[in-house]
């Protein structure tokens, strides 16, 4: 099949990655549509903020590029479907206790699915987003996912929910690249966004924190409760559970003869407890709902790097699987943050082997013993 | 048995080639037409050669003057009416806004009744002027209901204006639905409650009969573009007599009603186009009718799901409008538009934020039944083959949304 017959919609956001993203198909001779999701609306957020990903001065820009390069460029209204999928989900799980990343719900239901099938019912042969990934396939020709080239800015963590359908169906032009690379290519393509400034927080959140967004829109989730240390020492009083994440330390309000850190949220009791530094580490952790890209859950433990946040670097463990959709990491050296929630993703060198989410960390010897 | 005839032939061909070479369909007449290229001869003499000031006294602006003078004349004829009831703008929301504006105003400074009656159908340029005035402006407004098929319920509109009023302001025909109203009656209710009557003519410009004294209106606004004229450029005939507070104001160009310098070519385009239009009124509409009719008889039957919105025969012959419930028209405006193939909708927008249909709500459907309005409008340049290749795309399309949307239903 030509490129010309080979039809790819682009995911775009009006971001530098996903612009560069479309130029780079077009040149590459493909047949490109640009398609942008709205998820969110700003009446939904009682008309104080628009979204990040979707204002209409993002959706102003993208239409922009599409423009300049030549590609139709539709809008979708994806807000009904983004609202059940991610942001109840967002609100569940900080409800049960849980710091959740709405990313990776988002990769699975919304952009690998909702919009790889909307993609592919207008005839798209591949969906192509601006993210730094890789895609090639290993010798017995399954589908891997690796890191994109620029170790700094990969997100295969937040892919790691991908399988083999989605991958046969997804190109990351720009995974090949690094991030200055991708800015200079913008400018040579002249998509007048080169200089435009990475997306970082919730795409719904808009200009406010997540803990505003829960205040607004599950006010339950701010019940204030006791901070207490492990043994049973009573501190002071949280503003509700879901202002804090594990292994913080400022913005506790405490004064102690020694910095304190929180450890864990006891979500039955409401409390936040918090200890010291020493008492932070944990050595392993168990996760569900595990994936794997390969779509073969492995039977026996095995080494792997594991990663436990977007933005961790990957630590040495052993994993080793319950069952196809459990897995318990053992990690080489305790961790200070392993959080429930986050989701805990697997790495061979550069390859993502798949992830699954944390729902809680086994104790380290020093904990146990207090 | 076979029956070679040359137009057919000619279709087929025209078929094969549209399947090969990547078609385009233009199925948005109502949204706007191309300039006549006849029209556009008419006008080109006016930017570059005859440029004066029509204002101006010196033979440059009495040359332009002359021009505008025997387009606002042609107009006339057209509507049956005095050349001085005639006012040029710069297009259709402009003179909905300077009749309901002028006309609202002006009974308020005069102490009289100034309520403001319309109907939920109207275009946005009515509808969106008369909340604004009632929101910002103290006037009073009644929004007369419409029934099924959209068209006002004229009992209650008796109602309505028997309580007195400044303006009423119906639509000719209905942008969204196609749905022509009954204005010499409504016009008649008006005038018998001394309420002036505008109405928003700019769907029916170049297919309906435009006669103001036959339809009885005070006000009646146009908008050349819909009729192979230019974009940019409008009239609002008004009732000699009738008293306007200028909606913009600055120099006394069009008797004090519409300040700003006339734009010569562009106004010789919308006289050149609204003859024309009237001159092949007949073979137009028998035209549109045909290929409108064929288009909804192939949509109704090859989708069962699919209902005709407006009235069944009281509609602009160029005019089909459905409602495809479950079908998000956004999407499927993409699959069409990837087709080649250009048609609307009423709740359609370009930010993927789409409201329910104003329009539709009203003639009863629900919230998320009025974000699935589509509307196809044919032309003078619309081919059987066009009518055909739309309607094949248009069903493969609703075939795959609808499967995607059972899908994400569960």
């Amino acid at each position: 099949m030509s490129r010309a017959n080979t039809r790819v919609a682009v995911a775009m956001s009006g971001g530098v990655d996903s612009s560069v993203a479309a130029a780079l198909l077009v040149e590459a001779g493909y047949d490109v549509v640009g398609m942008m999701m709205r998820l969110w609306s700003d009446s939904a957020m009682g008309g104080a903020a628009h979204n990040r990903c979707c204002t209409p001065q993002q959706m102003d820009d993208a239409g922009a590029v599409a423009d300049k390069i030549g590609i139709p460029f539709y809008v979708l209204d994806t807000k009904a479907v983004f609202r059940n999928k991610v942001v109840r989900y967002f609100i569940e799980q900080h409800r049960g206790g849980l710091t959740p990343n709405p990313c990776l719900e988002c990769n699975r239901h919304i952009r690998f699915d909702w919009l790889l099938n909307h993609a592919m019912a207008l005839d798209a042969d591949y969906l192509a987003t601006g993210h730094y990934a890789r895609i090639d396939r290993d010798s017995a020709g399954r589908f891997r996912l690796r890191t994109g080239l620029d170790a700094s800015k990969d997100q295969s963590y937040a892919l790691s929910v991908m399988g083999q359908r989605q991958l046969r169906r997804t190109l990351f032009p720009v995974g090949e690249y690094p991030k200055a690379e991708v800015r200079r290519l913008a400018l040579k393509f002249g998509l007048n966004v080169e200089s435009k400034k990475d997306s970082q927080d919730l795409c719904f959140l808009g200009s406010q924190d997540y803990r505003s967004f829960l205040r607004l829109h599950a006010s339950d989730v701010m019940k204030p409760g006791p901070i207490v240390r492990q043994n049973g020492e009573l501190l002071g009083e949280h503003r509700g559970l879901s202002n804090y994440t594990i292994g913080q330390r400022k913005g506790l309000g405490l004064s102690y003869t020694e910095p304190l850190y929180v450890l864990a949220m006891n979500h039955n009791q409401n409390a936040l407890v918090v200890g010291t530094g020493a008492e932070l580490g944990r050595d392993a952790l168990l996760a569900d709902r595990v994936h794997w890209v390969s779509g073969i859950a492995p039977q026996e433990p095995f080494r792997a790097a594991v990663k436990i946040r977007y933005k961790s670097s990957p630590q040495p463990a052993l994993i080793e699987p319950r069952d196809d959709r459990q897995i318990k990491v053992r990690f080489d050296e305790p961790q200070r943050d392993i959080t429930p929630g986050q989701a805990a993703v697997m790495y061979a060198g550069d390859v993502c082997l798949g992830g699954g989410n944390i729902t809680r960390f086994e104790a380290s010897p020093l904990i146990a013993e207090q | 048995m076979l029956v070679y005839n040359s137009n057919v032939l000619q279709e087929s061909v025209k078929r094969t080639l549209a399947m090969t070479a990547k078609p385009e369909v233009y199925l948005d007449y109502s949204a706007s037409t191309p300039v006549d290229r006849r029209v556009l001869e008419a006008m080109m003499p006016y930017f570059s050669e005859v440029y004066g000031n029509p204002s101006s006294s010196h033979r440059f602006g009495r040359k332009a003057e002359q021009a505008v003078e025997d387009a606002r004349a042609s107009v006339a004829r057209v509507l049956n009416c005095k050349p001085a009831e005639i006012v040029f703008t710069g297009g259709g929301s402009e003179s909905d806004n300077l009749a309901i504006r002028g006309a609202g105003w002006r009974a308020k400074q005069r102490g009289k009744p100034s309520r403001l009656i319309t109907s939920p159908v109207e275009h946005s340029a009515v509808l969106h002027t008369v909340r604004q005035m009632g929101w910002l402006m103290d006037f009073e407004t009644e929004i007369v209901p419409v029934d099924q098929y959209g068209l006002v319920d004229v009992d209650v509109f008796r109602a309505t204006c028997e309580r007195g009023g400044a303006v009423a302001s119906i639509m000719y025909a209905s942008n969204e639905l196609g749905a022509i109203q009954d204005l010499a009656a409504l016009s008649a209710i008006a005038g018998d409650n001394d309420i002036l009557f505008h109405t928003d003519a700019v769907q029916a410009g170049g297919q309906l009969d435009l006669d103001v004294n036959a339809l009885g209106v005070d006000m009646l606004s146009l908008s050349a573009h819909k009729f192979y004229g230019p974009k940019g450029v409008g009239l609002l005939y008004v009732r000699e007599g009738i008293e306007l507070t200028a909606a913009q104001s600055g120099g006394g160009h069009e008797r004090g009603r519409r300040a700003g310098t006339h734009n010569t070519p562009l106004i010789v385009g919308l006289a050149k186009a609204l003859e024309l239009a009237h001159a092949e009124n007949e073979q137009r509409t028998a035209r549109f009718k045909a290929l409108r009719d064929r288009l909804i008889q192939g949509i109704l039957e090859r989708l069962p799901g699919a209902k005709l919105s407006g009235h069944p025969e009281r509609r602009l012959p160029s005019h089909a409008s459905f409602v495809l419930e479950g079908i998000d028209a956004n999407l499927l405006l993409m699959h069409l538009d990837m087709k080649g193939i250009a048609a609307s909708s009423g709740s359609a927008c370009k930010t993927g934020d789409p409201k329910p249909s104003e329009a539709l709500m009203a003639i009863g459907c629900t919230p998320e039944q009025a974000k699935c309005g589509l509307r196809l409008s044919v032309g003078m340049d619309t081919t059987q083959a066009d009518i055909r290749y739309a309607t094949d795309a248009l069903v493969a399309a609703v075939d795959r949304l609808s499967a995607l949307s059972r899908e994400w239903m569960k």
